[in-house]
């Protein structure tokens, strides 16, 4: 380290890191209120500009040398490519692969954590090998594991389980610690002549890869906020190989939040995370849920309509399949048309429903949906039994009732919400096809279940029409 | 032995900012209701692209007059970390302008 007297550029660059962690701290916590979000959101990307602008300006190597014109210019020419091409994916997406798009950046994010960690492992100046090799561990393992839950979620790869993985992913997890152990322990650690670090490399890409493959379905919200956790982790590991506090910081949050998410979304499945990650779910499930069989009931358009119409409290519970068919406009349609005749209608939100967190929110969100009208399952759930008719969209286990009686099923113990107290129900579903959990739902068979096959789109649309035709 | 607090003691100052930071994290996020999961989930992940930092000093440092790995990947790094952060803050931006419309209509 030199000894200068301090130079007021370094000065102006380590408050600007302050103020830029403060703005990360204020925007994540406005972001948390619905009244405050976008301004949130808004300080946050504040402070990054401005870490960016005084980084960019301001840094100095070990040597007290600034960064030259030249390279201020080639950095300039890419953040306006990466900003440009980025702001031209978040414009263009469709709300509903907004999963798709969450992944894809954080998978961005993850891989130029790895990117940025393996050139400083060669880096001479670099003294901290072991946050080095932890950051471009995680960040791969971040980035190639986004990618596959991104192509998941796009529905271009598909799940695959066998229950060797479990052992596979034990094997690649010890094999990925021993290369980081014996990197720190090799002689010519820190040196980029030792190919070990470029096994590490592609050893953490494979992991990140095998370790997404089992998960799937209903358990894509967990995967996701625990990659979204990671990646904040691998930029904070990052953030000590400069002594970055804006980093380190802004990483930590991130990876605290993501992990908070995960664990709220276990909570709603009443599943460990380990569980999770294991994919215990889809193993299990074969043995229970053979028991339930009785008759299913369906219903006709008409009926189903003048049900509807007819009723004075409705509550529509949205599962995977609404996103799936893209049917939230004609949802919001049904919802209006059923409001202005009289009818009361609410949403029941669980909080695992679609493949992301919150995404039944957003979805309907972007139908014009009134948050108002959304509840979630611990505030629905006491009035279910005033509710004339529950609507189930392309839900399933989350309104499976052997959450609550059978403690043979896999999912028992989940927290559902309450479709079977209410007086009647209408389902709406492509087929008999199971949920995610692989098992039976009951509540297909209730006598008070009234069945509507077909896609939800198609078939929102002839209620609408019919609805439509009554006066 | 000695080394492990040897390497304790060198990042003491960073090793308090963890500590804080996450129970700042755990604290700042929870009670979050369920309508802001994704756009929160989202928000966050624009700000893990803070490693652009990091891909401004390598490729700020990085020898310009020819062409070598740190060159190449921290170009890469950089526009991956942009995408990251310009992508993440937009498309929460456009998640919350949904949410906030639909309240105007409602009222």
């Amino acid at each position: 380290m030199l000894n200068n007297s301090p130079d007021i550029g370094i000065i102006i660059l380590d408050f600007s890191y302050l103020v830029a962690a403060i703005l990360f701290v204020i925007g994540l916590k406005l972001l948390s209120k619905p009244e405050s979000a976008r301004t949130g959101n808004l300080w946050a990307a504040a402070g990054m500009l401005l870490a960016m602008a005084t980084t960019l300006l301001l840094h100095r190597d070990v040597h007290g040398n600034g960064i030259p014109v030249q390279n201020i210019l080639v950095i300039l020419l890419v953040i306006a490519a990466g900003t440009v091409a980025g702001w031209i994916m978040a414009r263009k997406i469709r709300m509903t692969a907004m999963p798709q798009m969450v992944s894809f950046f954080n998978a961005t994010g993850g891989a130029a954590s790895g990117l940025v960690a393996l050139m400083e492992y060669g880096n001479p100046d670099n003294s901290s090998m072991l946050v080095t090799l932890l950051g471009m561990t995680i960040g791969n393992i971040a980035f190639s594991g986004s990618i596959i839950a991104y192509g998941k979620l796009d529905g271009k790869v598909k799940d695959w389980f066998s229950p060797v993985m479990k052992y596979i992913n034990l094997l690649m997890l010890l094999l990925t610690l021993a290369l980081i152990i014996i990197l720190m322990l090799s002689e010519n650690r820190g040196s980029s002549a030792n190919v070990l670090v470029y096994l590490l490399f592609a050893v953490a890409l494979v992991y990140g890869v095998l370790f997404v493959m089992p998960i799937g379905g209903a358990d894509m919200p967990v995967v996701i906020s625990l990659l979204n956790s990671l990646t904040g982790i691998a930029a904070a590991m990052a953030g000590f190989i400069y002594n970055n506090q804006a980093m380190i910081l802004g990483g930590i949050l991130v990876g605290a939040a993501g992990t908070i998410l995960t664990v709220l979304m276990c909570r709603a499945m009443n599943r460990s995370l380990l569980n999770v990650i294991i994919g215990a779910f889809g193993a299990g499930a074969a043995a229970a849920g053979e028991k339930t069989t009785g008759t299913i009931r369906e219903i006709s358009q008409g009926d189903a309509g003048i049900l509807l119409n007819y009723s004075q409290q409705v509550v529509i519970i949205p599962g995977y399949g609404l996103a799936a068919a893209q049917a939230q406009h004609v949802c919001s349609e049904l919802d209006k048309l059923l409001t202005d005749r009289g009818v009361e209608v609410k949403y029941a939100i669980h909080p695992v429903a679609g493949r992301m967190p919150g995404h039944m929110n957003v979805l309907l969100a972007e139908a014009h949906v009134p948050y108002e009208k959304l509840v979630e399952m611990d505030h629905i759930n006491p009035d279910m039994p005033n509710v004339d008719v529950a609507v189930v969209i392309g839900a399933n286990d989350v309104v499976n009732p052997a959450a609550l009686n059978d403690p043979s099923a896999p999912i028992y113990g989940m927290p559902i919400i309450h479709a079977h107290e209410a007086k009647n129900i209408i389902v709406i579903k492509r087929g008999m096809g199971k949920g995610y959990a692989a098992i039976e739902n009951e509540l297909f068979f209730h006598e008070k279940t009234r069945m509507l096959f077909g896609n939800a789109k198609d078939v929102l649309q002839k209620l609408v029409a019919e609805i439509k035709s009554m006066e | 032995m000695e080394n492990i607090l040897e390497f304790i003691y060198s990042f003491r100052q960073e090793i308090f900012i963890i500590i804080l930071a996450v129970f700042l994290g755990m604290e700042v996020i929870s009670n979050v209701p369920s309508v802001l999961h994704t756009p929160l989930m989202s928000g966050a992940n624009a700000i893990s692209g803070v490693i652009i930092i990091g891909g401004i000093i390598l490729l700020g440092h990085a020898d310009m007059s020819k062409i070598s790995a740190p060159l190449i990947l921290g170009i890469i790094a950089i526009f991956f970390a942009t995408l990251n952060v310009a992508g993440g803050f937009v498309v929460t931006d456009r998640m919350l302008e949904m949410f906030k419309k639909r309240k105007k209509s409602s009222n």
